[in-house]
């Protein structure tokens, strides 16, 4: 090609600056400032918003001692191991798999409707769940016709409402995913093993997942960065509460930095939020970095 | 054919539990004794919608929502297409090692860095600007639209640029005449799926824009939520239809374009 040749920084730099400066200014910047304020005793207002003091390890420190960060990264694993991993991903799976040589019209419409909740804005999405859920809602009227006990589930068991909500909002993502996937496994591949008697299920764990398990490993790194720091829809369903049952990192992190004034504690609870994201991003590059 | 008929049973049950929560946003929108379970309305009505269409509620927050996710969309895609062109068409000695920390920054939670940003947008004097906020929201959603934008480039055969090149075109009169047109359905996508997430992206606006006369639907929608969401259900899911509508809309059309293939693949796959 012509311009393979060494590149002079006037051919390059104009065109790049305008990413540059918009990624090191509000991108690059605050991820930076993050490792310096969490070492402050930063406040919103008051003394120590004027002049904030290096304070070391303290918050860090404090993270540690106190029960507050142990127990809402305990909440943020639980969720993302309950609405993700296994939720989104599972139900996806499980989705692209039964619609398999299912007829054109059956697919259509489940697809429709299972995208349809994943298009929707976060906060309508939350509001719809919230209707279901409510004491007064869809699946208390449909437990009751079945002469089944109602409650309020959002207070009784609000875990298992926020993981419900977020695996109703996410599995498309994975069943779009797996179903591109599972078009792309070669059928001589699942005739052969048909031919040699081994049943659907045999044929699925011993063919079809070896096959897409680069696509497994992806699409989980992707579906877990989208959930751990997933604040808006647990925000308007439960705040948090009740009890901060539902208190994951996010909530955790505004609530001290922001309800609290708290900007330094608050910066180091997103700094563990920022390393655990790292960490899962590098390993999703590497996935990516294996099927190039 | 027994194995058969479980599938399409637990397909459909799947199918159901789905639109059980979105029914009720129907529902509830056009009955005008809506609560919170999902039912045919008892009395149909247009009210709440005639409620809820008012400067304050569904005028204005809508309009701030376009121009910001507006804005956001054509800032990033100008600007990730700039940053493709070399990236894509020259030796650059970084070019490895700055793709791999695009794609790097596009999985960290970008919830994590709002508590700096407030902090910078309070000694920049931006809170409450919208401006501000549409040229953040433009800077998070770069990685994703450089990384996306540089793909499609790599697509277009170099050969016809070389053409250009010996009539005396400069590289960039090259890219707005000759790749540009060539990329602008997938630059269509890109402009696109950056507005569907800006449009619902709640966190950032409400962090940002404390005033109620510059906020988006998104925050919008959740104080009306926290004022009449105990009482007026119904209004409740008429605002969020209203909301709603452009996004679908949107969908509909990303999804038509690439031939119902939008499977997010090409991001995946990389």
């Amino acid at each position: 090609m012509a311009r393979r040749e060494h590149q002079r920084i006037v051919t390059w730099l104009p065109p790049l600056s305008p990413s540059f400066v918009l990624l090191g200014l509000f991108v690059v910047g605050p991820i930076l400032w993050c490792f310096y304020a969490a070492f402050t005793n930063t406040a919103m207002s008051g003394v120590a918003a004027r002049n904030p003091r290096f304070v070391g390890l303290e918050n860090f420190a404090n993270i540690v001692s106190g029960t507050d960060v142990g127990a809402s990264l305990w909440l943020t694993v639980l969720f993302v191991l309950g609405s993700a991993v296994v939720g989104q991903n599972g139900l996806g799976m499980l989705l692209a798999v039964f619609m398999q040589r299912r007829g054109r019209l059956l697919r259509g419409v489940v697809s429709s409707i299972v995208v349809a909740a994943w298009v929707l804005p976060e906060v309508v999405a939350a509001f719809a769940v919230y209707a279901f859920l409510n004491s007064q809602g869809t699946l208390n009227e449909v437990l009751s016709a079945l002469g089944l006990g109602q409650q309020n589930w959002l207070y009784t068991a609000p875990m298992f409402a926020i993981i419900l909500a977020n695996v109703w909002r996410g599995t498309a993502f994975s069943m779009l995913v797996y179903q591109a996937a599972l078009s792309e496994v070669p059928g001589d591949l699942t005739e052969a093993a048909e031919v040699d008697g081994a049943g659907p299920v045999s044929r699925f764990w011993h063919v079809v997942l070896p096959t897409i398990r680069r696509t497994v490993v992806t699409n989980l790194m992707l579906i877990t960065l989208q959930t751990i720091g997933l604040f808006g829809l647990i925000y308007v369903l439960t705040a948090g509460g009740p009890d901060n049952k539902t208190r994951t990192l996010p909530l955790l992190m505004y609530e001290q930095a922001f309800k609290f004034g708290q900007i330094g504690y608050g910066t180091a609870i997103a700094l563990v939020l920022l390393v655990l994201g790292a960490a899962f991003s590098m390993v999703y590059i590497r996935s990516l970095r294996a099927e190039v | 054919m027994r194995p058969r008929v479980v599938v399409n049973l637990v397909l459909a049950f799947v199918a159901l539990l789905f639109l059980a929560p979105l029914l009720w946003l129907v529902t509830a929108s056009f009955d005008a004794n809506g609560g919170l379970s999902t039912r045919p309305p008892t009395r149909f009505t247009l009210s709440n919608f005639d409620a809820v269409l008012t400067w304050d509620v569904g005028g204005r927050p809508l309009v701030n929502g376009l121009l910001l996710s507006g804005g956001a969309a054509l800032i990033t895609v100008v600007v990730a297409v700039l940053a493709a062109y070399p990236l894509s068409r020259y030796q650059l000695r970084f070019r490895r090692p700055f793709l791999y920390s695009v794609l790097f920054t596009t999985g960290l939670p970008i919830t994590a860095i709002m508590v700096p940003v407030y902090g910078l947008f309070v000694r920049l004097n931006l809170i409450d600007s919208l401006a501000g906020t549409t040229v953040f929201m433009a800077a998070t959603a770069l990685p994703m639209a450089i990384w996306m934008s540089k793909n499609f480039m790599d697509g277009i055969p170099v050969s016809l640029e070389e053409a250009a090149w010996v009539d005396g075109a400069s590289p960039m009169q090259a890219l707005r005449r000759i790749v540009l047109p060539l990329m602008l359905p997938g630059l269509a996508v890109v402009a696109i799926f950056n507005f569907i997430s800006a449009w619902g992206n709640f966190f950032v606006p409400f962090v940002l824009l404390l005033d109620p006369a510059k906020q988006p639907a998104s925050v919008n929608v959740f104080l009306f939520f926290g004022e009449h969401g105990g009482v007026a259900y119904g209004q409740l899911a008429a605002y969020s239809i209203l909301y709603t509508t452009p996004v679908i809309a949107l969908y509909l059309v990303v999804s038509r374009a690439l031939g119902g293939g939008f499977t997010m693949a090409g991001a995946v796959k990389a």
